[in-house]
């Protein structure tokens, strides 16, 4: 445990960042040790690699840490990853965003990389909530839960990120909850190495706004029932449809071979060029 | 295009103001575009995307919107290219979430504003210029901004160079104000040389990475900027920031920054201040004009010369930060200014502020999708 510790802290920024902003029990921690974890078996440099966030709780990862870091607007985190990534294939962009922030204001750009297949690697932190503006509902907020702005239940249906992802064309899909941190190790590496554009869902927990308001007594509650409903998706297909309601699907949705459009752009312009 | 050399000095072609701004940004190096298709700003990139694939590194994307747009350009610049986008009107309007952004990040960019009657769709595609105070002050908080415009069709190329130049220099997004009428022109126009122009590149850092600090407060108020990737590991962020980059909302460091991005603009006042003064020297009256209604204005103030009238032309190329000594010179020698615009009195509003009861200040309007045509600034002129 210690080593795990002492290798996560050499890529944390040691300035005056600390404190960090999560409350207890939030899961963005978890995946931030992760990514960590994953980058680190890679192999890669710090230098070759850009985290890109969008806004809210999870837009707040990428100060902590060692990499080239870049916090941008609501929604558009993925705007500017595919500008870097153009620009400079050699980089690896990981981009993190909530639910809110990739689906709801910036669901327009998430079907759009999808679709384009650009070689970034997305990681949505899904907590079912507006976590930093006080807990109003999501795009991902499970009919009939409750927040600050549905305080009578939500009327309305939810997005399943991965399918939504998936359908677009994203060549890698899949997802995890912050109880298996081993196996979020594999998929964001996985997902990393992932040529096209690859999205990794993480299911993680917000007690503070999502969980208080919806029968989870503290914040353990809600990581027993993530233990308890998170089943793997061979498992999942086999469940009736009463039960499959009840759970969160694990597991790689989507995996093709795939050429990220950054290639197949730096190709048409060797062709283009008369380049070997 | 055609085009046609002379003995290699330089080159002549036949080309659109649209086709013109490609000129330019290729000249001054630009190999990145972004952005999403809007009349009359269009030709810009399908320019772009014919052309780009054939520049070594170049890049050409079409965005989902204007917003992914401009934060494709931002990601592209802080790669360490000299990207660019263009948009009109509507477009515009979505983009300023991200001029904020490029303001306080310090994101050098060119971003071209192809102006077409307004508000909201408007009338596509007749001309306008009523995104002047939009280009001012679009993007919500204060921020400084350097906001340019063009005449004619060379004026396209060359201030296209020189938008590239300044947001290089000064680290910010510059914003190029064409209109319809001047984008769609085709005249011809002279291709320089390369080496006879200057092009700026942000500097890069050469200090150990260990030291470097993307925000400095320095003499000039402009840091370094490196290339992602290439050892200089810093954190980029909408939030008000330190000199590290790291957020903050410490009043002192927070009035730091604000200050140094208002002076890293107002102490370069004078380099970035760019009129032409035509007939001026001896106006009584004076036209102070930009964009397509400049060349109305031309004609009018020379028909006038020809009927005795001493008038000169004060023609604006930058709009922001406002050109206010050139203004005031003016302002003191002439007994009237008259401020034709394609708006409802966008500049002549500036113009008004900084007179101070020195001299009578007409305008003259037109709002319904048509240029000022010389004979109505004559009248004008005329009327006194």
């Amino acid at each position: 445990m210690a080593k795990v510790t002492q290798l996560v802290h050499n890529y944390l920024r040691h300035s005056k960042r600390f404190p960090h902003v999560f409350c207890p029990g939030c899961g963005h921690g978890i995946v931030l040790g992760s990514l960590i974890r994953s980058i680190h078996s890679l192999g890669l440099a710090k230098d070759d690699v850009v985290l890109v966030a969008g806004i809210g709780c999870s837009g707040r990862i990428p100060v902590y840490v060692d990499f080239n870091t870049i916090h941008t607007t609501h929604g558009r985190a993925l705007t500017f990853a595919t500008g870097i990534k153009l620009a400079n294939p050699r980089l690896k962009v990981i981009v993190i965003m909530g639910d809110g922030d990739a689906l709801s204001i910036g669901g327009n750009h998430l079907i759009h990389a999808a679709r384009r297949n650009i070689g970034v690697t997305a990681l949505v932190l899904n907590n079912h909530i507006y976590g930093m503006t006080g807990g109003q509902s999501s795009c991902t907020t499970p009919m009939g839960s409750f927040s600050t702005t549905t305080p009578f239940g939500q009327l309305e249906e939810e997005f399943d990120i991965s399918r939504v992802t998936k359908v677009c064309g994203a060549s890698f899909v899949a997802r995890t909850t912050v109880m298996q941190a081993k196996t979020m190790d594999s998929m964001i590496s996985e997902a990393v190495l992932h040529p096209g554009f690859g999205l990794v869902e993480i299911i993680s927990p917000c007690h503070t706004q999502y969980g208080r308001k919806n029968k989870f007594k503290s914040c353990v509650d809600m990581y027993k029932w993530l233990q308890k409903s998170s089943t793997p998706l061979e498992k999942f297909k086999e469940m009736s449809p009463e039960k499959q309601e009840k759970a969160i699907a694990t597991g790689i949705f989507e995996k093709r071979d795939c050429e990220g459009l950054e290639e197949k752009y730096a190709r048409m312009r060797r062709n283009l060029r008369g380049e070997r | 295009m055609a085009s046609k050399s002379r003995k290699n000095k330089f080159t002549e072609i036949f080309a659109l103001g649209n086709e013109a701004v490609v000129e330019g940004a290729l000249l001054a190096g630009c190999t990145f575009y972004a952005g999403y298709p809007i009349t009359p700003s269009t030709e810009i990139a399908e320019e772009m995307a014919n052309r780009l694939p054939h520049l070594r590194g170049g890049v050409f994307i079409q965005m989902e919107d204007e917003i992914a747009g401009l934060g494709a350009v931002i990601g592209a610049s802080l790669a360490g290219r000299k990207a660019m986008t263009a948009t009109s009107g509507p477009g515009f309007s979505l983009m300023q979430e991200h001029i904020g952004y490029a303001c306080i990040t310090e994101v050098p960019l060119v971003l071209v504003n192809v102006m077409r009657s307004g508000p909201s769709t408007g009338m596509p595609t007749n001309p306008a210029q009523g995104d002047v105070q939009q280009a001012r002050w679009g993007t919500h908080g204060d921020h400084p901004i350097i906001v340019l415009s063009a005449c004619d069709v060379q004026e396209c190329l060359e201030m296209t160079v020189t938008a590239f130049n300044y947001a290089e220099k000064y680290r910010t997004p510059v914003i190029l104000l064409l209109d319809e009428i001047t984008a769609h022109t085709r005249e011809k126009i002279r291709l320089p040389d390369p080496d006879e122009l200057n092009i700026f590149s942000r500097l890069t850092p050469s200090m150990p990475p260990e030291w470097y600090m993307p925000y400095e407060d320095n003499m000039r108020g402009v840091a370094s900027m490196p290339p992602l990737g290439s050892g200089y590991r810093y954190h980029v962020t909408g939030l008000i920031h330190d000199d590290h980059g790291y957020p903050t909302s410490n009043p002192r460091e927070v009035e730091q920054i604000m200050h140094r991005l208002f002076r890293k603009i107002d102490q370069f006042f004078y380099d970035i201040q760019m009129v032409d003064e035509i007939m001026c020297e001896d106006a009584e009256v004076c036209v102070v004009a930009y964009g397509c209604v400049a060349r109305s204005a031309a004609l009018a103030v020379q028909q006038a010369r020809e009927r005795g009238i001493r008038a000169g032309l004060l023609k604006l190329k930058t709009l922001f930060p406002f050109p206010r000594p050139a203004v005031e010179k003016m302002l003191r020698q002439c007994s009237s200014i008259l401020v034709p615009e394609m708006n409802m009195g966008q500049i002549s509003r500036e113009i008004k502020r900084v007179n101070n009861g020195q001299s009578k200040i007409l305008t003259l309007n037109r709002v319904d999708g048509q240029i000022i045509t010389p004979a109505q600034i004559l009248g004008k002129i005329q009327k006194g």
